[in-house]
């Protein structure tokens, strides 16, 4: 078990930058989750810290070890692939052990592990078993246990849930988590699934274009994103994104008007804005509510029943897009006309610039 | 191959009791109806001329009057006559060829496997220039074999040979060795140049498994720290077995029907004569068309009996793997 630290990290292929300059701490026994758009940079930075890519400049650390010129296998990690990785021609048994033969490991050594992993991802039942015989799910299992059978420093997953069904998906994330709990293990996560991000890890890393754009815990990052990025990024349905200008500062607060006119005070230090700047306001569709004398007005576009809410996609007059989580129970149809209400202090206010402003003191 | 495909597209076996369904029957019209062209001008080209080669291996007939022969039974195979044995099966000449030819095809294919293996290996690693390289590479087999036989026959040539010329300047040999005509080297020479010709089609074959297979394990494997050599026996071989018995079967059957190339090479030498070589010499230069055909069934049936035995110990092996 070990941390990772990286120290201003960049990778470039050829003359294309990918990774601009990453900066973080990963703590020992820490479970961190790199989410962000395809095309991002999160899986290769993930290579970078596997060695299965060379980093063009900064540092890498485990434990407190610079691993930058160490080929893979000595840096103490496993990974889990997306695709499984399994090797085709070769029963359970032999998947798992194979990374172990040349690990200086005796014969009795590498059964004992073995079938104690398997045992512990319940797979014991299915050593002999070529991978083209196992369900998607056995795979994933076969995959995370011949990473687990090598007694790694640092776990890397990459997108390992993305070939499996959302059921399958839900009960090997859950497992995920377990496993990780139980094992106490330095874990680093890659996905582009924010709710995989959101109940996975001790902390969320939002990748965006090669930099990060927030880390945090997950709360932290759904209750205080950094930018509009992390804003529309973390929260499904995404939040509401409303253009406003702002009309007046103060200490509690800062007032905003929307482009129907109504102003909303919204809870944010206005330190760092004034008067007549332009700003978007964002909202999550579950502070919107529906009510007699909204603030905004609008006609619903679609009604997704989801069972316990809806969620109720309107235009508003001026032509914006919110999206409201309403009761289950009630009914209501394309068309209806409906206003909409929301509480100041659930706001958040983005600059110009992308940049959120930080939620007043009061 | 062709009978994995066979097995696909079979339909799914009907109990005795159970009447076809009018989908399944008109499924199998259908599919006779696509496949009777084909078997209609494999019977055409390959089944009537092999008939024929059979029926004359039965006669005595001769190249001067095709049309004036008896019908001798198994006599062109073996007979006994005034006391001894007669016939291709106690020719040794036949038998000699027969060796030369299992010989030629295990060293040639051997040796070609393992450089095809190796140039394939080669190919398939990213490098400036790779795609020129494919091309390059596979000018010896786009070279017609008759000409490229002719070639090595001058670059092999006694006195005017540039491998003789290099040799002694080289000093590794005092004397110019007559390669084509040496009873020592003559095979070898064949060999050589067939190695020459067809490392290429080897090469591409494998290196078309190859390029089939996930890289996704390879880089699992470098993440366990697994040595190369060991990734190469252990993953990336067994991986690539059944093209490559694909390709050693292809192969095999060429060499087998070897004749051009040493026809070319060495001529009727008999170090070197091969089992297509004797039937043709049967055949044309002896215009012994009965006894040619005897030996052109015999090869037929070597070849087949031999191609069978690769195919069954393959699907033995193959099927192995599947459990």
């Amino acid at each position: 078990m070990a941390d990772v630290a990286l120290k201003g990290v960049q990778k470039s292929f050829g003359s294309t930058k990918v990774i601009h300059g990453v900066d973080l701490e990963i703590r020992d026994g820490e479970f961190v989750v790199f989410v962000g758009p395809s095309g991002c940079g999160k899986s290769t930075l993930l290579r970078l810290i596997a060695g299965l890519e060379g980093i063009t400049a900064g540092e890498l650390c485990i434990d407190c070890e610079r691993v930058n010129d160490l080929p893979p296998a000595k840096r103490g990690i496993a990974m889990v692939f997306q695709s499984y990785a399994l090797y085709p021609h070769m029963n359970v048994y032999d998947n798992m052990a194979f990374g172990l033969e040349l690990a200086k490991a005796s014969k009795a050594e590498i059964d004992r592990r073995v079938r104690e992993t398997a045992r512990l991802l319940q797979i014991d039942a299915l050593l002999d078993r070529k991978p083209r015989q196992l369900s998607g799910g056995q795979r994933q299992r076969v995959a995370i246990g011949r990473a687990i059978v090598r007694e790694p420093k640092v776990f890397l997953f990459d997108e390992p849930l993305s070939n499996l069904d959302a059921a399958l998906r839900v009960q090997t994330r859950i497992e995920i988590a377990k496993l990780h709990s139980d094992m106490k293990a330095t874990m680093i996560y890659v996905t582009h699934d924010q709710v995989e991000a959101m109940t996975l890890a001790d902390r969320i890393v939002v990748l965006n274009a090669g930099r990060i754009e927030q880390v945090g815990t997950p709360l932290e990052l759904y209750h205080h994103p950094a930018n509009l990025f992390v804003a529309r990024f973390i929260g499904s349905p995404q939040m509401n994104l409303i253009q406003a200008e702002v009309t007046q500062t103060s200490p509690e607060g800062v007032q905003v008007r929307l482009p129907n006119g109504s102003t909303v005070i919204t809870a944010v230090t206005s330190e760092c804005i004034q008067r007549g700047e332009s700003v978007t306001l964002g909202i999550r569709p579950d502070h919107v509510t529906v009510g007699r004398t909204g603030i905004v007005t609008g006609r619903i576009v679609l009604v997704e029943e989801l069972g316990e809410n809806h969620l109720l996609y309107t235009d508003t007059d001026d032509g914006t897009r919110l999206t409201a989580r309403a009761p289950g129970d009630a009914k209501y149809e394309i068309g209806d006309a409906i206003s909409l209400e929301f509480s100041g202090k659930f706001c958040h206010l983005f600059k110009s610039s992308g940049e959120a402003l930080a939620p007043s003191q009061i | 191959m062709s009978a994995t495909a066979a097995r696909d597209i079979a339909p799914a076996p009907i109990s005795a009791h159970e009447r076809p369904s009018p989908l399944t029957r008109s499924r199998v019209r259908a599919a006779w109806a696509f496949v009777a062209p084909t078997l209609f001008v494999l019977a055409l080209i390959a089944g009537w001329p092999l008939a024929r080669t059979i029926w004359f291996s039965l006669t005595d007939a001769n190249l001067n009057n095709l049309s004036d022969y008896a019908f001798i039974g198994f006599e062109n195979y073996l007979v006994h006559d005034n006391g001894e044995w007669l016939g291709l099966l106690v020719d040794p000449e036949w038998w000699r060829s027969v060796w030369n030819t299992v010989w030629f095809t295990l060293v040639s294919v051997s040796i070609e496997t393992v450089l095809g293996i190796v140039v394939a290996l080669m190919l398939n690693a990213a490098f400036p220039g790779r795609g020129i390289m494919r091309a390059i590479i596979l000018i010896p087999w786009a070279i017609p074999t008759v000409v490229s036989a002719k070639m090595w026959n001058w670059m092999l040539h006694d006195q005017f040979g540039v491998i003789n010329d290099m040799l002694l300047r080289l000093g590794l040999i005092a004397s110019p060795i007559i390669w084509t005509a040496n009873p020592d080297t003559a095979l070898w020479a064949v060999v050589m140049v067939d190695v020459w010709k067809a490392t290429p089609f080897m090469a591409l074959l494998i290196l078309a498994a190859l390029q089939m297979l996930p890289q996704d394990i390879y880089e699992a494997a470098r993440v366990d720290g697994i040595h190369p050599v060991r990734v190469f026996f252990r993953v990336t071989l067994p991986l690539i077995r059944p093209a490559l018995l694909v390709a050693v079967i292809f192969r095999a059957l060429d060499a087998l029907r070897v004749f051009d190339l040493i026809y070319v090479l060495t001529a009727n030498s008999r170090d070197t004569m091969s089992m297509s070589a004797y039937a043709r010499q049967q055949l044309v230069d002896f215009q012994e068309v009965g006894f040619g055909s005897a030996a052109s069934t015999l090869i037929f049936l070597i070849i087949a009996l031999l191609v069978v035995i690769t195919i069954v110990v393959g699907r033995v092996r193959l099927s192995e793997d599947a459990q």
